[in-house]
């Protein structure tokens, strides 16, 4: 092959191709769907996100969940996400428009996310799961987060925000009490905002699970 | 200018305005230090990567290892590992083969060994920044792009050198013809910073929104290897196994056709990784079937190399280079019809979101990629320090450790995977069921991980002794038996 130019102008439109198709289109497609509006209420589907939870997405990417855990739910009859209880519904593109970045996940080594805030909703449940996830799952094999935490001596009152019920090698000992840094405060918060179970028109609940 | 013969414009070994041995020698020794600089650091970062692969995998199965400090947690370690690798180990090794074998192609001496050596450093600081940022927990979670944003312009200047020195280099290239390996590696150096940079600006620096940002990411992580390692590697492949033989390339036509079909088909695979997902179906089926059409460039390649190598199957065994070579070009194939297979739907919804994807990206980027990556090594690095490998029995141990480690490691994790995938399928069982069904397999994975980093201390140690000329000087080239025919060129 010694005609450049042609090599050149073939190695520039292949690539160009896959760049318009699943570039160039997305970003002007998917990346500029509206919130809707909720009738019912007046608010916006999805529903905005407290400050919080936008922090604890941090949180979220800083400490690589991602790499176990996924948040998508796949349509039936392609996959049984739906049956297994991940969501009612699939998941489609606006659901994500809030997200910086979308978590869609490529692994579940740990259970898919979408709706952990619906399955879940308990502050101390997270707190004793982040903190030792063996406390309420005895065969997990979630690392523990502890460094999220601070173990610190009763003064007087325990604190409000101590989280209750630790049970394992590293469950404070009499007279000391574990609280949640900010950071796991956040980290709970957008946990619990994960709730993907709002009716969108473009994906019904499928008629029978 | 008269065009050359058929053969003659397809081999290496044979044109017509080769260079003689004099001449060779001087532009091997002319890309001495660019190419050690980007294969020693890189040497080094796989030693790191592995060891920090090595602890991710045992923390699969023991989450107590290693845990209460943020910076060892998994969700840091793993991420690191991965950048390691990709940017620090393969990235670093395919530039320095591709500037090794652009120099050779074009029949010049290295050009701004300084422009190569400024990128070199540059590269190296930006993969460090990175990985001590993601320790630290400045990462996006992106995947693939996790280096955060104050570290990947750094790699970008280093890449700018590099691509600005390859056109500069094939500009002035000794008229005549242009071969199959230059094709590939023109390719892959003009669509790296395209590429990195489209990643970068629409995921880190002016995020996009929404499921949006995951299309653009899996195009980008999947062209890192279809479109960045592949023609590297694919480039090293049609260089070492003719020359090493000492027989051209099977044919011309297999090689203009296997090159645009990857060019063409590779690009848009990417969003096979986001089946089932929030995306237009239309998307998601063009990558589909661009997945599938795969089968035409990697077919067509293993046919041009097989051809090639028909009759002369015995070399594998004296020649360390064709070893590496072909066992990372037969694993190409195995590689590319497993993914196409990964890409049909109904098999992709079982075995998404398990173990059986990085046991296929393992067999991609080692069994495939690395293993390439040592073979070209193993035949460009005498020529630079002018010295053989001291030890045939050390290479031998390199090439056993590393075959056996990632056979381990593919065949239990893409069993497990499977296993995994049916749990997940089958809405009456438990989800603990899919963990217990993987335990032992990631055992087995975590056994393999010591393997590799076993063979990768090997290997660091005969790279060492090789530039610092240690031992007693060598006769001829180091070679694991004596070779049967004459026609033996090079090893």
């Amino acid at each position: 092959m010694n005609r450049m130019p042609l090599l050149f102008l073939g190695i520039f439109l292949t690539f160009a191709s896959s760049w318009v198709g699943l570039v160039a289109y997305p970003y002007f497609n998917l990346g500029r769907l509206e919130p809707l509006t909720d009738e019912d209420t007046g608010g916006y589907l999805p529903p905005a996100r407290p400050g919080l939870a936008v922090a604890g997405q941090r949180a979220y990417a800083a400490n690589g969940c991602v790499y176990c855990h996924s948040q998508q739910v796949r349509f039936s009859p392609l996959s049984t996400d739906i049956q297994k209880g991940l969501g009612p519904r699939q998941t489609v593109a606006r659901d994500y428009i809030r997200e910086q970045p979308a978590f869609l996940g490529t692994m579940r080594t740990g259970p898919d996310l979408s709706n952990i805030g619906v399955r879940q909703p308990d502050v101390n449940w997270h707190h004793q799961h982040l903190y030792e996830p063996k406390t309420v799952t005895d065969w997990s094999i979630m690392p523990s987060y502890r460094y999220l935490y601070r173990m610190q001596k009763i003064e007087g009152q325990p604190s409000d925000d101590a989280v209750r019920g630790l049970r394992g090698p590293h469950a404070p000992p009499p007279g000391y009490e574990v609280v949640p840094t900010e950071e796991a405060k956040a980290l709970v918060a957008y946990l619990l905002s994960l709730k993907r179970n709002y009716p969108l028109p473009e994906a019904p609940e499928p008629a029978s699970n | 200018m008269k065009s050359p013969s058929f053969l003659a414009s397809i081999n290496p070994s044979t044109q017509p305005d080769t260079l003689d041995s004099v001449e060779r020698a001087q532009i091997d020794a002319s890309t001495r230090l660019p190419v050690l600089l980007f294969f020693g650091s890189a040497i080094f970062w796989l030693l790191v990567g592995s060891l920090l692969g090595l602890i991710s995998a045992w923390k699969m199965t023991h989450p107590g290892l290693l845990d209460g400090a943020s910076w060892l947690t998994f969700g840091r370690l793993r991420p690191a590992h991965l950048n390691t690798v990709i940017y620090g180990w393969a990235s670093a090794a395919g530039i320095g083969v591709g500037i090794w074998l652009m120099a050779r192609l074009c029949r010049v001496a290295l050009m701004h060994t300084k422009l190569l050596v400024t990128a070199a450093i540059f590269w190296n600081l930006g993969v460090l920044v990175g990985t001590l940022g993601i320790i630290a927990g400045d990462s996006r979670s992106i995947e693939w792009l996790e280096f955060p944003g104050y570290s990947t312009p750094i790699l970008f200047v280093a890449y700018a050198f590099i691509g600005v020195w390859t056109i500069i280099m094939f500009r002035y290239r000794r008229p005549g013809h242009v071969y199959v390996s230059q094709w590939y590696l023109l390719a892959a150096f003009l669509w790296f910073p395209w590429l990195y940079a489209t990643a970068n600006i629409l995921l880190i620096w002016q995020p996009i929104q929404g499921s949006a940002q995951a299309a653009v990411n899996w195009w980008y992580a999947h062209n890192v290897l279809g479109l960045w390692f592949t023609p590297i590697g694919l480039a090293s492949a049609y260089y070492m196994i003719p020359k090493v033989i000492g027989r051209p390339i099977h044919s011309y036509y297999l090689s203009i056709l296997g090159f645009w079909s990857l060019a063409l088909f590779y690009s848009w695979n990417g969003m096979h990784h986001l089946i089932g997902g929030p995306f237009p179906a239309w998307m998601v089926s063009a990558s589909v079937v661009a997945s599938i059409m795969m089968f035409i460039p990697v077919i067509t390649v293993a046919i041009n190399h097989h051809m090639t190598m028909r009759g002369h199957f015995g070399a594998l065994k004296w020649s360390p280079t064709l070893r590496f070579t072909v066992f990372g070009a037969m694993t190409y194939t195995l590689v590319s019809l497993q993914g196409s297979m990964m890409a049909i739907p109904s098999w992709n919804t079982l075995v998404h979101f398990t173990d059986h994807t990085p046991g296929h990206a393992h067999l991609g980027l080692y069994g495939f990629f690395t293993m390439i990556l040592f073979g070209a090594m193993y035949y460009i690095i005498p020529r630079l320090v002018g010295w053989e490998w001291p030890s045939a029995t050390m290479i031998r141990w390199h090439f056993w450790l590393a075959a056996i480690g990632i056979g381990m490691m593919v065949v239990s994790l893409t069993i497990g995977g499977i296993l995994q995938g049916l749990a997940f399928y089958d809405p009456a069982v438990s989800f603990r069921s899919s963990l217990d069904y993987a335990t032992p397999f990631r055992i087995v994975r975590g056994i393999s991980g010591f393997l590799l980093l076993g063979a990768h201390l090997v290997f660091a140690v005969l790279f060492i002794q090789m530039v610092l000329k240690l031992g007693a000087p060598k006769e001829g080239p180091a070679l694991f038996a004596k070779p049967e025919s004459k026609e033996a060129v090079a090893v």
